[in-house]
């Protein structure tokens, strides 16, 4: 079916001003993503899948501008041992950046080697995004694949000793950043992902990570704190016989964020975990969207995310399971829940469950609720102040997502920050 | 210690008046208990003096140590030394129970103007007091409550009480939903604490937690009033003859 016309237009007027990069290797699979794209077009508010978040500011020509947020704080994971890789609105900084050479890894620069004929990414640059088209389109993900500017390219054949850093500063307030990594795990091999900081005035990003037969990735994000910034992420995963997956994302402030998560379960016993915890105050919106497919036996998914809000800030979950023939034994849990702190926050949750075996475990729930006041006289009859009694009761509402970071200095590092933004922001 | 005058109050919801004029004193180092059927407005005291919403006092005071409490926020009534014992403790999970109390210890040492205590002092001293009420260091790495047995809340509060070592206690049907044992651990964990300078009023409606916990004086409340005042010997007659007697007595 042709697009409507107000589709094309829209698209056309977005990729006129985009350049796709010269490409060796990687060409014939920007050349398809861009073909998908042009049968779906950019997605519009009248789409399904964004019914809840408004995409016009992601889809538009340019990006809307994002003040810089400045604060005197310790980097964060800036006291843990990482191979740090810094990109500045989306460009490789080298300066900032570490030596790419890491025991057990290889890692290359998307931009660098694109021009190569072959590269061992050649087999999955796109190709997870595009399986994770279907059922569901994600124009931005194949907009993604088709102009990223650079990225980095992750081949995991051993366990190296240090996480692997990413991040992203911003530092003008226009900018407009598309990356597009690539991760690859081998039999039993096992790495830590961090990812933190706001990348760009408005950020397109995505990572299809593919682990084969007991590999394991544990991965941490933080999304940059500046108010304004707009983010369009998505993670495409294909776990292989008994691997791991975990993936945890802390977001405060952004006036927009969307995370998508399209997990595929294809090898027996395979687990997958994924949360996030996120706090926004005011002009903020925060859009988590999962979509788990269970395509084998025994496998055991996990969503948790939770969300506070408060003047005005909206959360959007979309979180679906879906298990195929065949998928017996799965283990499918789901939970959503928001913390609202005054009236005028929202909150908008559609979780799913879609079953085709006979022999699963599958739950779901969603909750949106006020603090506790008996809670949190209990606590104040005990010379707990009132702020600091409401910040405990946040820190506890959001323990069920934080406590899925396995690390336990990742995890504290992780708190802090939470303790910090709740401090700023007590009424 | 604790003066009430007057006290009127009525509910914030409703119209409806639960305290119709309390009067009660409570000199230093004494124990007061209240007895009353139920609906005579002994929780509603309790709540009104740690400072809950949900009650608008209409008429009269309330002071610790000539200070008045009535309009305080609970966290600086119970910097003030002022603790109320629940008569359900409220369970919070998320919230580990040291946390919870080293967090108040410092919050009220705070408010004081005293230094915070150390991490390493204050783990020895919780250790020492929740041994002497046979609390498991299991329960205190727990989430606050959660999953805890009637009598294991109530002990919880008890060990509150004794790390915070306020100044007047007010226990609310302490011995509600105890088995024997249970009470008589609470009742010598109460007892421990019973010293010249800290006063307690001990809110029940049987006496035989008055057998553990031996109180200088017992008010008799009804109808959001005390309408009786005696020794001891007071909760003995409740116990024998019930309220019916006493309140065709006074009315």
């Amino acid at each position: 079916m042709a697009l409507a016309q107000p589709k094309t237009d829209a698209l056309e007027a977005r990729l006129a001003a985009m350049q796709m990069p010269e490409g060796g290797w990687s060409a014939l699979a920007r050349q398809q993503a861009l073909a998908r794209l042009r049968k779906m077009g950019l997605p519009t508010r009248r789409d399904e899948y964004w019914k809840f978040t408004r995409p016009d500011t992601l889809v538009q020509p340019d990006a809307p501008r994002a003040a810089l947020f400045h604060n005197d704080e310790a980097p964060l994971f800036g006291d843990m041992d990482r191979l740090k890789i810094v990109f500045v609105d989306g460009v490789f900084d080298p300066q900032a950046s570490d030596d790419l050479a890491l025991d057990g890894v290889t890692i290359d620069r998307l931009a660098a080697v694109q021009a190569r004929d072959a590269h061992w990414a050649q087999g999955l640059y796109g190709t997870l995004e595009s399986r994770g088209q279907s059922p569901v389109e994600r124009p931005l993900a194949a907009l993604n694949t088709a102009f990223a500017t650079d990225g980095v390219l992750i081949h995991v054949t051993a366990t190296p000793s240090r996480p692997i850093s990413l991040v992203y500063h911003h530092s003008d307030t226009g900018s407009d950043a598309i990356l597009h990594h690539v991760i690859r795990v081998e039999n039993g091999a096992e790495v830590t992902i961090l990812e933190n900081g706001p990348a760009a005035a408005r950020f397109n990003k995505c990572i299809e990570i593919d682990l084969a037969d007991e590999a394991r990735l544990h991965h941490v994000r933080a999304q940059g704190r500046d108010h304004k910034r707009r983010a369009a992420t998505h993670i495409f995963a294909r776990l292989g016989r008994e691997s791991v997956f975990k993936s945890f994302t802390l977001t405060m402030n952004g006036v927009l964020t969307r995370n998508e998560v399209v997990l595929e379960l294809t090898g027996d016993d395979a687990i997958a975990h994924v949360a996030g915890a996120c706090v926004g105050d005011g002009d903020f919106h925060h859009d988590d969207t999962v979509f788990i497919t269970h395509d084998a036996v025994g496998c055991e998914s996990r969503q948790v995310f939770k969300k506070v809000l408060r003047n005005g800030a909206t959360g959007v979950f979309q979180g679906k399971i879906l298990v195929k023939a065949g998928a017996q034994k799965t283990d499918g849990y789901q939970i959503s829940q928001s913390l609202l702190l005054d009236e005028d926050s929202q909150f908008l949750a559609k979780p799913e469950l879609e079953i085709y075996a006979d022999d699963v475990a599958c739950s779901h729930g969603s909750t949106s609720g006020a603090i506790d006041e008996t809670a949190l006289f209990y606590l104040c009859s005990r010379g707990v102040p009132r702020g600091e009694a409401t910040d405990l009761l946040t820190l506890a509402f959001l323990a069920e997502a934080v406590d899925e970071i396995a690390d336990e200095a990742l995890k504290a590092e992780i708190v802090s920050r939470l303790e910090g933004w709740l401090v700023r922001h007590r009424t | 210690m604790l003066e009430i005058k007057n006290l009127h109050v009525k509910l914030e919801e409703e119209d409806k008046a639960i305290l119709k004029g309390v009067n009660l004193s409570v000199g230093p180092g004494t124990v007061h208990a209240i007895m009353g059927p139920n609906g005579s407005g002994k929780s509603t005291l309790s709540y009104v003096l740690s400072g809950r919403d949900g009650y608008v006092v209409t008429e009269g005071s309330a002071s610790l140590e000539g200070q008045e409490l009535l309009g305080l926020e609970p966290e600086e009534r119970a910097a003030m030394g002022l603790f109320l014992a629940f008569q359900y403790p409220v369970e919070i999970p998320g919230v580990g129970n040291m946390t919870f109390l080293r967090t108040a210890v410092n919050a009220q040492r705070k408010a004081r103007g005293q230094d915070e205590v150390s991490a390493a002092e204050f783990l020895k001293l919780v250790r020492q007091k929740a041994k002497e009420l046979q609390i498991d260091a299991e329960m205190l790495k727990r989430p606050v409550n959660v999953g805890f047995s009637g009598g294991e809340k109530k002990r919880n509060e008890i060990l509150q009480m004794a790390m915070l070592e306020p100044k007047m206690c007010i226990l609310d049907e302490t011995d509600s939903g105890l088995d024997v044992d249970a009470m008589k651990l609470v009742s010598d964990g109460v007892n421990a604490l019973r010293d010249a300078g800290r006063s307690f009023l001990v809110i029940t409606h049987y006496q035989r937690l008055l057998d553990h916990i031996r109180p200088d004086i017992v008010h008799i409340m009804a109808d959001g009033r005390i309408v009786k005042t005696g020794g001891p010997d007071l909760a003995l007659e409740v116990e024998r003859n019930g309220y019916a007697d006493i309140l065709a007595e006074v009315a």
